[in-house]
């Protein structure tokens, strides 16, 4: 190629002489820099136009830097979960070597009274039982109350609300998910738990104390009722929330066609709407148990920390959550600490696994769209 | 099934209708009423409580009326400082990632879905982890710790509503800056980001409020502080810590403080999350139309 001819004409898509590092024509080797538009260290002669191009350099370098870098950024998402693990894996090695999975279901017997005992930080004998039966025993009585409200307020905002207070009251649902897990606390602390001491704890024993559930023998109002009512009422947003929005995926020719077979309103939301959207909707139940399985401060500040099982609902207990938020900051020795980060740990793997499970299903029926921030 | 059949069976039907349709109005009542109640006494008892010596005063020793919660709301702010200059920046490269590099791969799949499964993970977890990795080796507690803690648990957040937003920027949008020559990251940094940046605040900010409440992570990384503090070194006071503290504490004096500081905590989050609301309900592409 001439320098005088690029003007007019359009480059010939050839790779002859035309990229840097390809070898020059056969027989020309004129030296560098002669000519106006030779190209270094070959014989090559390229027009000013490609030149200068060429010589501008592309941005390869730094993209390949900028897109490594937010490689590294995501990446840094799995470092954290490594993190987690890895520290907590390593801290709980002492608790891990002495009792091993024991750790999990043992009992001891206290020498003097015979009675069963679980956590004993004195004489270094640790077990995760009772902390595994609170965080059990409330996250399951606060789905029992959330489930039918949630779903409820879901059925209601979706089917059955008038349009202008659609947007108020879905609002307001989603504002309980924003206020913090203290305020929930503080607010059960002084109006709930007085409530439940006064009036409804004294009505549960006398109706229904016959089920055995409701022995009130040291009444504070504390205890798994009043962790399970806080629980449900946090957890409550996210499992409606989740519904609403998979019951609004379904289409309206579904709706519809129950309609025009003759279907009440309920029918109609129970045959098309409500089938169509069960895995969503235990998606989201699984989402909020996983949110009550880890929720710490309310329940702390309502449950009555005592490592002690009992079969009343009135009684005080204590959950995995609650007893690392109580006892860590004055944990007597090392072997305490450890004990307290394996059920850290523990409680860690159960949430990874609840959430896991609920994401799969959330996932299946949006379809891999953007899931919604809580 | 038909009305001519049995008029008997279309009137229990109908009744089962309107019998849910009262179910569903009761369970509303029943969500609203203590959002409500919550909101309301908080208003309430926060707002009696509340006066010009919450913000400027450290708390008084136990007994001496009076007092204040400001050494908190500095301590927030500080760890707030150090949470967001954590979380913010690695949060929108992976979300930057996740829109712009990843669509489609197996990696890209691999990270949303472990983004989302660890915006579920207990926070007392995430700080027992914080405890092991720097409080430990460091021998003390620190705000370093507390805002480290915190920063973590915003990058899932931020990652994902980054990676919304920006999936919502047309691709005539970076066909175009990358038809002009405009190089890949730049295209990404100053196109495509920019676009969709009203949105990413807001993402931000929602992070941001959800960590402002955070309390069990503080537990043993901050720990909390009754004095003027602003070292990045030594334990350092925070709002809803300081909150949980003088709740189960036997003194009226810090009940009283503690609603106060109810009220300020869940205020400033309320504006958080109604501007979130209010900008992505106007629409946040304005700038790509």
């Amino acid at each position: 190629m001439r320098a005088s001819e690029v003007p007019s004409t359009p480059l010939p898509p050839s790779s002859h002489g035309s990229h840097a590092g390809t070898s020059p024509v056969a027989g020309a080797s004129p030296a560098a820099g002669s000519g106006p538009g030779a190209l270094k260290g070959t014989g090559v002669e390229v027009s000013a136009v490609r030149s200068f191009l060429l010589a501008r350099g592309n941005s390869s370098l730094a993209d390949r830097g900028f897109k490594w870098l937010m490689v590294l950024c995501a990446l840094s998402i799995f470092g954290i979960v490594v993190l987690i693990v890895w520290q907590l894996v390593l801290r709980s090695q002492l608790s891990w070597h002495a009792f091993g999975f024991k750790f999990f279901y043992q009992t001891f017997t206290d020498p003097e009274s015979h009675r069963s005992m679980y956590w004993d930080p004195v004489n270094s004998q640790f077990s995760a039982i009772p902390f595994i039966f609170g965080t059990l025993v409330s996250s399951f009585l606060a789905l029992l109350i959330a489930v039918p409200l949630a779903v409820g307020v879901a059925i209601f905002l979706t089917e059955m609300c008038p349009r202008a207070l659609r947007g108020p009251l879905a609002f307001l649902t989603e504002l309980l998910a924003a206020i913090p897990s203290v305020i929930y606390g503080l607010w059960a602390v002084f109006v709930l738990v007085p409530l439940l001491r006064d009036y409804m704890n004294p009505l549960l024993v006398k109706w229904l104390g016959w089920t055995t559930l409701f022995n009130d023998d040291n009444p504070t109002g504390l205890g798994f009722l009043a962790a399970g009512i806080i629980l449900a009422v946090m957890i409550l947003p996210i499992i409606s929330s989740l519904t609403r929005e998979v019951m609004s995926a379904v289409p309206h020719s579904q709706r519809e066609a129950a309609l025009a077979l003759g279907a009440t309103r309920w029918e109609m939301i129970r045959i098309s709407v409500l089938r169509n959207a069960r895995i969503g909707i235990v998606g989201g139940i699984i989402l909020g148990l996983g949110r009550a399985l880890g929720e710490t401060m309310a329940v702390t500040m309502v449950i009555g920390n005592t490592p002690e099982i009992h079969r009343s609902l009135l009684a005080n207990g204590s959950s995995m959550a609650s007893v690392i938020a109580n006892e860590f900051t004055e944990a007597v020795g090392n072997m305490h600490l450890s004990a307290l980060i394996e059920i850290g740990l523990a409680l860690f793997v159960v949430t990874i696994i609840v959430n896991a499970i609920a994401q799969v299903l959330v996932w299946a029926v949006t379809r891999g769209a953007p899931a919604q921030t809580r | 099934m038909s009305t001519v059949r049995s008029p008997f069976r279309s009137q229990v039907r109908a009744l089962t209708d309107h019998a849910v349709t009262g179910l569903a109005v009761l369970a509303t009542l029943l969500v609203v009423t203590p959002l409500v109640a919550i909101f309301g006494y908080l208003i309430y008892k926060g707002a009696v409580s509340l006066n010009w010596a919450f913000f400027t005063q450290i708390p008084k020793p136990v007994g001496e009326a009076g007092g204040g919660m400001a050494n908190a709301i500095l301590g927030s702010g500080i760890l707030l400082g150090v949470a967001s200059l954590i979380g913010v920046p690695i949060g929108i490269g992976a979300g930057i990632f996740l829109a712009e590099f990843g669509r489609g791969t197996k990696l890209a799949n691999a990270v949303r879905f472990t983004a989302d499964v660890l915006n579920g993970v207990p926070s007392i977890v995430m700080g027992l982890a914080i405890y092991a990795l720097i409080v430990v080796p460091q021998g003390h507690f620190s705000a370093l710790s507390g805002g480290v803690a915190l920063g973590v648990m915003m990058i899932p957040t931020v990652c994902r509503t980054t990676e919304e937003m920006l999936l919502m920027v047309p691709h005539a949008v970076r066909e175009a800056a990358l038809g002009l020559g405009v190089p890949n990251w730049r295209s990404v940094l100053s196109i495509t980001v920019k676009t969709a940046s009203p949105g990413i605040i807001t993402g931000c900010m929602l992070a941001f409020a959800r960590v402002a409440g955070e309390t069990a992570p503080l537990l043993f990384t901050a720990l909390g502080n009754d004095f003027w503090s602003a070292s990045l070194n030594q334990p350092i006071a925070a709002l809803p810590l300081q909150i949980y503290v003088y709740a189960l504490s036997p003194y009226d004096d810090w009940h009283r403080l503690a609603w106060a500081g109810a009220l300020v905590l869940i205020l400033l989050i309320v504006l958080a999350v109604s501007l979130v609301r209010f900008v992505t309900s106007r629409g946040v592409l304005k700038g790509a139309s």
